[in-house]
């Protein structure tokens, strides 16, 4: 029998029973973590039918979405329906029995970035939640993947989800990091090499030297972000890294119960003769930072680069009408208004950090709005503990509270149309920071060196010009 | 969530490729915490400018303003997982999206709503694409029993298609997956004791 890939492990691991013939399972889903905006109907759905939620101690509630981020935290919403998604979402809380953090609760943030922090992912879980990131967690070693609100629905009152297996893709990644050059950019390369639907169908395995010399938050930014590329799934085998990130964590089991977990945490990997559907490898040592120039995230060069020509395709022509570009521009010309750092993908301290040694000792340029919001209020306290605060303050960036923000723009913070931003989320799709703004995707140091320039700009070069 | 036997309407093409979630429906459409008012919102960007009918896009153009088909292009629904854009576009009358690839976390959304998604190969794909871009042939019957596509107008010609044996049953009856899956409640019960006691870290 030939070995098995660690996606099909955790899936085998979970499978319930078989519902047909063609490969439908019903799979047992460990956790899940739920927002204000994708939850309701499903919360209403239960209502409706008189179910129960199966096991509420497996579901966490945070607002994250809809909520402002101005320095002064308060409870008020930006408007009357974020204010009325975020009531009903409590009450649901209450009447269902599920933990939930509200907005003034110090352990609340982007749920992704929740999730991990209070030890909730675990190595050798399946969590499905109803949010396309949730592959986040493959960093750990759990299957994480998104889902609708019918099964956000369906999940609350089984703990079970109708599942079709994946093929499965290992991704090596090999080599060094070059100076300057980050995960982000990595995994930028990688969809822009596969396309944005390159891995569609796909359940994809991160591996190779250059993963393992990766840290834990690292390897979340590549899981999230190759959802771009339509990976339904991502695993990452947790290794002493992932040990050291969860031991102590407020959820992690302790004493005993932690030795245990641990040496059956350290057994997951794909088997040496596992088959993959599809393999690729990418050498870290050649991938440049990456910016992308159109309205997909596949539409993506290396800063040195210009403006690829549309030749003939039509959705490339359209992407460039949209974005305000020319065929032929060099990307490091192209001014920029806003600078964003955040999203589950970029906004954790290690983001924080890097964005902080560009901007120390430099000012935002001037007619450049930059804002950073923390992942969580947890972030947050520790950049102001470690002077990253000060530092991105001094140098005039408004320091803000967590939450999604900017990435999906469905609180307040959003762009006016023709808006142009360097921003280190991950989608830069036709009106996504706001109807008709530009975004371009970039890694947070990326954004930071755009900020202080006031155009997009190679990282590296200010990396060379601060170590002078 | 409602059945799908055979539908008769009208086709409209949409062959850009990867028409993300955000583009069906904006961000401006999520705030809500029931389903209405989505057909409002499904792309709501692009079918309007300023409060008009852009006459541009094909959902506004003579011969397309009813249409119950959308052929569309690869990676169709990639993006953000919300749900509200397949409740969209049943609200403005879509019954079945017919393309090459769908995005994973839509197409499961399209199916838990009776949404019919139709893979197709690209070439065939294409050539429907082509028809229903004449209005002359635009009309088409889909029929889910046969597993059949045919176009009305023109040469009448049919396509055939594949799908799954529990997908099909699933869009031919409309059932409750809950109420399905609970029926198995004593074999969840039964995996929750023994995945518990092998990995009780995780409880």
């Amino acid at each position: 029998m030939p070995g098995r890939t660690l996606y099909d492990k955790l899936v085998d691991a979970h499978v319930v029973r078989r519902i047909d013939d063609d490969g439908l399972v019903l799979l047992y889903v460990d956790r899940t973590v739920l927002n204000e905006y994708t939850s309701p109907q499903a919360f209403a759905g239960l209502r409706a039918a008189g179910r129960r939620v199966w096991n509420p101690s497996a579901a966490l509630m945070v607002v994250d979405h809809v909520n402002p981020t101005a320095a002064r935290r308060t409870r008020e919403m930006p408007d009357v329906d974020a204010a009325r998604q975020v009531d009903y979402f409590a009450e649901n809380a209450r009447d269902f029995g599920i933990e939930y953090f509200d907005i003034m609760d110090p352990r609340q943030g982007i749920e992704h970035v929740v999730a991990p922090e209070q030890g909730l992912v675990m190595p050798g879980m399946v969590i499905a939640a109803g949010d396309s990131h949730t592959t986040a967690y493959g960093a750990f070693g759990a299957l994480g993947y998104g889902i609708g609100t019918s099964d956000i629905e369906h999940y609350l009152a089984t703990s079970t989800v109708r599942y079709r297996r994946l093929k499965t893709m290992r991704i090596n990644v090999t080599g060094h990091l070059p100076l300057g050059v980050t995960s982000k950019d990595i995994v930028m390369e990688i969809i822009r090499r596969i396309g944005a639907d390159g891995a569609t169908g796909y359940a994809v395995e991160f591996a190779g030297p250059a993963v393992r010399d990766m840290s834990v938050e690292g390897r979340i930014v590549m899981s999230i972000m190759i959802v771009e590329a339509g990976a339904r799934g991502v695993v990452v085998a947790p290794d002493q890294k992932v040990l050291d990130y969860l031991e102590g964590r407020p959820r992690a089991p302790k004493g005993e119960m932690w030795d245990r977990a641990a040496r059956a945490w350290l057994q997951l990997r794909s088997d040496p003769d596992a088959r993959f559907d599809r393999e690729m490898t990418v050498d870290a040592g050649e991938v440049a930072p990456v910016v992308t120039w159109g309205t997909s995230p596949d539409q993506a060069i290396a800063v040195t680069g210009q403006v690829p020509d549309p030749e003939n395709n039509a959705a490339a022509v359209r992407a460039l009408s949209y974005m305000g570009l020319q065929a032929g521009t060099p990307i490091q010309s192209v001014p920029i208004d806003f600078a964003f750092i955040g999203s589950c993908t970029n906004s954790r301290i290690e983001d924080l950090r890097e964005a902080a040694k560009v901007f120390r000792g430099r000012h935002v340029a001037t007619g450049v709005r930059a804002i950073v919001v923390p992942g969580s209020t947890q972030v947050r306290v520790q950049a102001e503990i470690e002077g990253i605060a000060q530092i991105l303050i001094d140098a005039g960036v408004e320091w803000r509270q967590s939450g999604c923000s900017m990435c999906l723009a469905m609180n307040d913070d959003i762009l006016a149309p023709g808006q142009r931003s360097a921003s280190s989320t991950n989608r830069n799709f036709e009106g996504r920071q706001g109807p008709g703004a530009r975004t371009h995707l970039m890694s947070p140091a990326m954004v930071a060196a755009a900020a202080v320039t006031g155009r997009i700009t190679d990282v590296r070069a200010l990396i060379k010009e601060g170590a002078q | 969530m409602t059945p799908f036997h055979c539908v008769t309407g009208t086709a409209a093409p949409m062959m850009t490729p990867n028409v993300d979630t955000d583009v069906i429906m904006p961000k401006m459409f999520l705030k809500g915490i029931d389903r209405s008012g989505l057909g409002e919102g499904v792309f709501n960007l692009l079918r309007f400018n300023a409060g008009r009918p852009n006459p541009d896009f094909v959902l506004n153009r003579d011969g397309y303003r009813d249409a119950s088909f959308l052929v569309v292009g690869p990676n169709f629904g990639c993006g953000s997982s919300r749900e509200h854009a397949v409740w969209g576009l049943q609200q403005l009358g879509i019954r079945a999206l017919i393309g090459t690839t769908f995005a994973g976390i839509f197409n499961d959304n399209c199916a838990n709503n009776g949404l019919l998604t139709i893979s197709l190969d690209a070439a065939t794909c294409g050539a429907l694409a082509d028809a229903v871009s004449d209005p002359a042939s635009n009309r088409l019957t889909v029929d889910l029993e046969q597993q059949t596509i045919r176009i009305e107008g023109g040469d009448g010609r049919s396509v055939p298609f594949g799908i799954e044996a529990a997908r099909k049953e699933a869009f031919l009856t409309g059932r409750d997956a809950i109420g399905s899956t609970l029926a198995f409640a004593d074999d969840i019960r039964a995996f929750e004791a023994r995945h518990r006691a092998e990995n009780p870290w995780m409880f």
